[in-house]
């Protein structure tokens, strides 16, 4: 049966499942993107012919530690959430 | 994207755009969007390594900088889309 989205369109289930797996790629695709552009700055010392095992290295704990970071900001904010339970007041605030 | 929510829109509202024509649609405005979004980052590095002070031309040693700059870049994208390929998979893993 076809479902109304926001824009109007009757979207059969087929275009829902594409538009889905299209917005995760390029969900994956954006944080390639901007993950890139961040540890180029960390790693990348002047460009040389090849790209070096010791930047490569870099490039992948880069990227590690990116991800952990995030994580980490995550689950420490969630805590504080629970611990305190004011800070989605203060945020609104 | 501009383009994406006319063009969206105004196949739809003709109503003759069928699922895999914007199917197709869709796909190439994505990977145009991501070649643009690519060159763009490329270029804002390649011309912060490369170009110390802007003189009258860009010169030879500046051309050869970006070359080799853009192919460590390419280089740099797929080590990065590896590690977070190989990330995600080991946290499928473990859940």
């Amino acid at each position: 049966d076809l479902k109304v989205t926001y824009s109007g369109v009757a979207a059969d289930p087929q275009l829902q499942q594409f538009i889905e797996v299209e917005s995760q790629k390029q969900r994956f695709q954006q944080l390639v993107h901007q993950m890139t552009e961040v540890c180029w700055e960390k790693c990348m010392d002047k460009p040389g012919p090849k790209l070096d095992s010791r930047t490569e290295t870099c490039f992948v704990n880069c990227v590690e530690r990116f991800i952990d970071t995030s994580q980490f900001i995550l689950n420490r904010l969630e805590q504080t959430q629970r611990s305190r339970g004011s800070f989605s007041e203060t945020m609104s605030d | 994207m501009d383009s994406f929510g006319s063009d969206f829109s105004s196949g739809a509202g003709s109503g003759k755009m069928d699922t895999g024509s914007i199917m197709e649609q869709v796909k190439v405005q994505i990977a145009v969007a991501n070649a643009q979004e690519l060159l763009q980052r490329m270029t804002d590095k390649c011309f912060k390594k490369c170009i110390g002070k802007p003189g009258g031309t860009l010169d030879n040693s500046e051309q050869k900088c970006i070359a080799m700059c853009m192919d460590r870049y390419m280089d740099a994208w797929n080590t990065v889309s590896r590690a977070y390929n190989s990330r995600l998979q080991k946290e499928r893993a473990r859940i």
